[in-house]
């Protein structure tokens, strides 16, 4: 058996190969490339030519000192940030409800279908129906404001800096909640049952189960929902560029938004925009790392504590 | 215990309430949009909430087609480009994930730690190298940069990896060594078919993200004639439909139709698969 596994090896390699060539093809050399470009002077629509410049970090440090680059990272993580705790808050809720074996919630199948559904809609598409819901002076959302009597005269969505970028996070709360209710739903079905018998049986509240057997239980999926929803966040591209073209004053500009700007139009600027796209790197590398190993010491430190409750509980009935 | 019951019901009611009223706001703005897509801009601009479709929606089309948006361009592009990815990516991920499944080799596990450290990195930070790139060996405006890089498509290698740990077992390879079968058509002809629910699950996120995908498309495509859907719908901002509210309403449910025949006939399998943490964008 063992020397037949060694003879078989070299297909090991022979399968990985396709993979391994795309992979270095497509993704490893741009990479490569983009932080060569980000040295360099490649600037202006059809150069492939360029040198290094004198002061190697030239771009970078124009793009720091940036005003617009600087507004629009701050953009991204307002934006991030206002869709992403009402999204995973109210993930978290409709997972209590789902999940509550007193509640027993009919019709659960279509609800999970209705609520996801936003999310595999082409995200061009929908910022362009926002647009159009939000229109000024006539568009569905004013007209059912207005007749509902909340608003008495139009309001003008898409030139007020907080609207505009409310309704950039609205957007993103609303294709995301699904998906990250149902990926919370799926973690609190992975949870022993018997637990939540045993507290049951014990007489604990609903309320009680999902605070302390729950919640502490999913800590694993919910680090898993943040860090992709922060790496998607740091991405967000689709939906303020087509919702007002990053305006209203650069309100909703996002740094991929910035970016695309950056080396696609006005004077293709190819060496600032992969300067700036290295810089967004870093912050998805060094952010995903330091949230896995905070949550992971969290955890270790717990169980350290746990541990020591334990022995000294064993050493007094020792002692007794 | 009474008293219990009674405020579980009011619990269960605001429950069904705040549901129903979540579904609404997911339908809501698509059926406006299937609606407004009928009705003449005029009728729009009177009442822009309406349940019910009207007439209008051949004239509309007419208006549509007569400028830049051309959908049956758009709908064939992204049919070549998604397809392709979709194939390219469920098959070479399967053909990976079985040689680290199946055969013991010496950089097995490095190339494993490999696959999920670039799991999380997105094509998008990387797009002006690709486009340098792509522009060099004179493939912009061509699909097979947006078909390609499916090839190595590590978050599924991973997912393909994790349902044959826990499917294949070995004995049916042997077997069919001992019948004489050579790797390559094991792979094809026993392995591909065990492996049949993962590359469904999977073909279908693959293939609309790859439907859905704006960024690298929209700097790699710049001849109209190879736009994909989601560039042809940016189409629609532009100011020569500013003021053709219908046009606009039906260009914009033209690119949601097929996504929403998909998703109401494929629904139960896309949670499923949503649940199995499949969807790694």
């Amino acid at each position: 058996m063992r020397k037949k596994g060694i003879n078989y090896a070299k297909y090991g390699y022979y399968f990985s190969i396709p993979f391994v060539l795309a992979y270095l093809i497509f993704s490893l050399y741009p990479t490569i490339y983009t932080v060569i470009i980000g040295f360099t002077d490649l600037r202006g629509l059809g150069r492939t030519t360029f040198t290094f410049l004198d002061d190697p970090f030239e771009n970078f440090k124009l793009i720091l000192a940036n005003d617009t680059f600087k507004k629009s990272v701050v953009n991204t993580a307002v934006i991030w940030i206002m869709n992403f705790i009402p999204q995973i808050l109210l993930a978290l809720l409709l997972t209590a409800w789902f999940t509550n074996r007193r509640f027993k919630v009919k019709g659960q199948g279509i609800f999970k279908v209705l609520i996801y559904m936003p999310n595999i809609i082409t995200a061009a598409t929908i910022a362009i129906l926002f647009n159009s819901l939000f229109g000024y002076p006539k568009g569905p959302v004013n007209d059912l404001l207005m007749t509902l009597g909340i608003l008495d005269a139009p309001a003008n969505f898409h030139m007020q800096e907080w609207t505009s970028k409310g309704v950039v996070a609205f957007i993103q709360f609303w294709m995301w909640y699904g998906n990250s209710m149902i990926v919370l739903i799926a973690g609190v079905l992975g949870i022993s049952p018997t637990l939540f018998e045993a507290a049951e049986v014990d007489g604990a509240t609903p309320t009680q189960i999902f605070f302390k057997i729950t919640l502490p239980r999913l800590k694993t999926i919910l680090l898993y929902v943040l860090i992709t929803s922060m790496v998607g966040g740091l991405q967000m591209y689709d939906i303020p560029k087509l919702y007002l073209w990053g305006g209203p004053d650069n309100a909703t500009l996002t740094a991929s938004v910035f970016i695309h700007n950056q080396a696609f139009s006005g004077s293709y600027l190819y060496n600032r925009a992969a300067a700036a796209s290295m810089l967004m790197f870093l912050i998805i590398v060094v952010l995903s790392i330091a949230m896995f190993y905070l949550m992971r010491d969290r955890g270790e430190q717990k169980l350290r504590k746990q541990e020591r409750a334990r022995v000294r509980v064993l050493k007094r009935e020792a002692s007794v | 215990m009474k008293s219990l019951k009674t405020s579980t019901n009011i619990t269960k009611t605001i429950i069904y309430v705040v549901c129903i009223f979540l579904s609404i706001l997911s339908i809501f703005p698509f059926w406006l949009m299937f609606v407004n897509a009928t009705r003449s801009t005029y009728q729009i601009q009177q009442n822009s909430v309406a349940l019910f479709p009207s007439t209008f929606l051949f004239s509309n089309w007419k208006i549509l087609n007569g400028k830049s948006f051309n959908a049956a361009v758009g709908f064939m592009n992204s049919m070549l480009v998604s397809s392709g990815a979709t194939l390219c990516a469920v098959y070479f991920s399967s053909l990976t994930a079985y040689a680290l499944v199946a055969y013991t080799w010496k950089l097995r596990q490095p190339f494993f730690s490999f696959i999920l450290a670039i799991m999380m990195i997105p094509a998008q930070v990387t797009g002006i190298g690709f486009y340098q790139m792509m522009y060099k060996i004179g493939w912009v405006n061509s699909l097979w940069p947006l078909i390609l890089p499916s090839i190595a498509a590590p978050a599924m290698v991973f997912f393909m990896r994790q349902y044959l740990m826990a499917t294949l077992s070995l004995d049916i390879v042997n077997s069919a060594r001992i019948d004489g079968a050579g790797e390559f058509y094991t792979f094809n002809r026993i392995i591909l078919p065990i492996m049949k629910p993962a590359m469904a699950t999977q073909a279908i996120f693959t293939f609309v993200t790859n439907w859905n995908n704006l960024f690298i498309p929209m700097i790699i495509l710049t001849r109209r004639e190879k736009y994909t859907m989601p560039i042809m719908v940016s189409l629609l901002r532009g100011d020569i439909y500013k003021t053709e509210y219908g046009s606009v309403y039906l260009g914009l449910a033209l690119t949601v139709l097929p996504l929403f025949v998909v998703y109401f006939l494929l629904s139960k399998y896309i949670i499923a698969g949503v649940a199995l943490g499949a969807l790694k964008e």
